[in-house]
């Protein structure tokens, strides 16, 4: 993980020197109640990653436990002929695209909102956080019926940016907020354009935020299960319908049920890993301002 | 920086973004709202007829699917962000000062609120599997009788809750954790002084000034905890299972919408679920409002 821009929000970390010998000797007591709570959290996920490279016989044993030899045979079963190579395709496809565009949209709009202080307007865009998907996707389907849309990648697209232009705009109002405003009012006397501002200043100094929420909204575009089990046909179904379909098979094959859930977590779980500091910023963007 | 050049650029920087989202949202609410004082069956295009607040008297006596949907969703929803919010809370409190393996605590932490919630699902069938599960294992090995969990019409929905609980209860501990961080030390250290114990200093001190972060965090995980609807479809199934014990509103108005194409009394399960979550939203704030000022 790279943290050379310096993070523009004040700073939240007490200095170094501040801590006294006494609070840096933390107690045995906190120190093992803080890693029971990290156990609960993690092992559920750990014994599903181990199950995924257990046999069938060792799978429906949980006696086997975390020592056995790994085999990679659920992992060979699923990535060969089955949906899931093509169901893994489409939510790239569709997650990077929607990610994209909604970046586009949400930016520019989102250092308006911060710069301009038109939280009224801005706060409008959180309508949607709080609207029940479900009453929106009958009339999308409809809508994109007449269109001829429905199962294309257009319609996903469009159905995810709508999750992830609010959270990108969410994200990135608090961060245009941080950025000092002192800079851009410099470059408008050395004769940059209001906009020219925006495009040369702010937004390569926002550039952290901006891979944030884009990573934040990709996760979000990876894991939607609703819109693509209503808006998907067979050729586009994304990779939770196809993990929602195989659970059927889960008497039969949980190795490879495992393996297929273990392949839709573990790119979140590697870009909790390179960039946890990131995440857990744009994570409490808002929330921690009241 | 209010010329009219200005107002010009922020209009034309924010509009694509209102109008992309208003456009997905406008039309598609309006077109619900009409659906719920319409007879729509089968199709949606097919021709309808007004039909006046019938959907609404179907819904509203209902007491054999809508009433206990919304009673599972709000008990669902009260449980899950209660036990969250505390447990969230304590273990915030337990992360604040700095420690070795800090940075491998909030990875585990980030972990189970982003992962995809129907793996989620599928993980937590394995576990908990009556038969193959390693939960009923643990729970025989320490001489516990061993459980049902999601097999089961009683316990499925308190097993739900459970893990709503193990999946966001790390959502509410990293909004305090930035919380508590940005509050200043000097208020705690003159309660220190004047001889206030752990437990006034929690209570009397840092809570009240963690009140705006914790209400945020409130209303945000209470409309998402509403609206759960991949982990209760993963596990249980189309209805929340066979005697639709998992069943709450999202779970309903999907069944009616896309099972039996009951599109107008769909509508108005939807409407009144929207206004059951825009409700809690300001009784919320308005709690906030209170707490915070």
């Amino acid at each position: 993980m790279t943290t050379t821009l310096a993070r523009p929000t004040p700073a939240t970390t007490p200095p170094r020197n501040a801590r006294s010998a006494r609070q840096v000797r933390t107690s045995w007591l906190r120190g093992i109640a803080i890693v029971v709570a990290m156990l609960v959290f993690a092992l559920p996920v750990i014994w599903m990653i181990a199950a995924a490279f257990k046999t069938n016989v060792q799978v429906t044993d949980p006696s086997t436990g975390l020592w056995f030899t790994p085999t990679l045979e659920n992992f060979t079963g699923v990535l060969t002929g089955g949906e899931l190579p093509a169901a893994m395709a489409n939510s790239l496809i569709v997650g990077v695209v929607s990610t994209a565009l909604s970046a586009l949209l949400a930016v520019p709009a989102a250092w308006a909102v911060g710069r301009f202080a038109m939280y009224r307007t801005g706060s409008l865009v959180l309508v949607a956080r709080v609207v029940p998907a479900i009453s929106l996707l009958v009339p999308w389907y409809y809508l994109f019926a007449q269109a001829g849309l429905v199962g294309t990648y257009t319609v996903l697209v469009l159905s995810h940016m709508f999750v992830s232009v609010p959270l990108i705009l969410w994200i990135m109002i608090s961060f245009f907020q941080g950025l000092p405003i002192e800079l851009e009012e410099a470059g408008q006397v050395d004769g940059l354009t209001p906009f020219g501002s925006f495009l040369r200043i702010a937004l390569p100094l926002a550039a952290p935020g901006v891979a944030t929420a884009s990573m934040l909204a990709f996760v979000a575009s990876w894991n939607n299960f609703l819109f693509a089990l209503v808006l998907a046909d067979s050729d586009t179904k994304t990779l939770p319908v196809t993990l929602f379909s195989f659970i059927s098979y889960a008497s039969t094959d949980w190795g490879g049920l495992m393996a297929a859930a273990t392949i839709a977590t573990v790119p979140v779980v590697v870009v909790a890993l390179l960039a946890q500091k990131h995440i857990v910023a744009g994570l409490t963007a808002g929330a921690s301002k009241g | 920086m209010g010329t009219a050049q200005h107002r010009r650029l922020r209009w034309i920087m924010l509009a694509p973004a209102l109008a992309f989202v208003g456009l997905m949202i406008i039309f598609p609410l309006l077109f619900t709202l009409n659906l719920s004082f319409s007879d729509a069956f089968g199709a949606v295009n097919a021709d309808t007829t007004f039909a006046g607040t019938r959907n609404y008297t179907d819904a509203l006596t209902d007491t054999n699917r809508f009433w206990p949907a919304l009673w599972r969703t709000v008990l669902f929803t009260v449980v899950a962000v209660v036990l969250e919010t505390v447990l969230g809370l304590a273990l915030a409190m337990l992360m604040r000062k700095p420690f070795r393996g800090m940075r491998w605590a909030r990875t585990v932490l980030i972990v189970p609120l982003l992962a995809t919630p129907v793996a989620i699902g599928v993980l937590w069938l394995l576990v908990l599997d009556p038969t193959i599960g390693i939960a009923n294992h643990v729970l025989t090995a320490i001489g516990l009788p061993p459980q049902e969990f999601l097999g089961s019409v009683s316990q499925s929905l308190p097993t739900l809750m459970l893990i709503d609980v193990w999946q966001w209860t790390p959502m509410m501990t990293i909004i305090l954790l930035a919380g508590l961080s940005t509050l200043p030390t000097d208020p705690e250290e003159a309660a220190t002084v004047d001889g206030a114990g752990p437990w006034q200093r929690f209570r009397h001190v840092i809570l009240p000034m963690l009140g705006p972060t914790l209400a945020a965090a409130l209303v945000l995980r209470s409309v998402d905890a509403l609206k759960t609807f991949d982990i209760i479809y993963a596990t249980k199934g189309a209805g929340g299972g066979s005697a639709f014990e998992a069943e709450t509103l999202n779970v309903l108005a999907y069944g009616l919408t896309f099972d039996y194409q009951e599109y107008a009394l769909a509508s108005a399960v939807l409407v009144l679920f929207t206004a059951l979550i825009v409700g809690v939203v300001l009784l919320l704030r308005r709690g906030v409002g209170r707490d915070a000022t």
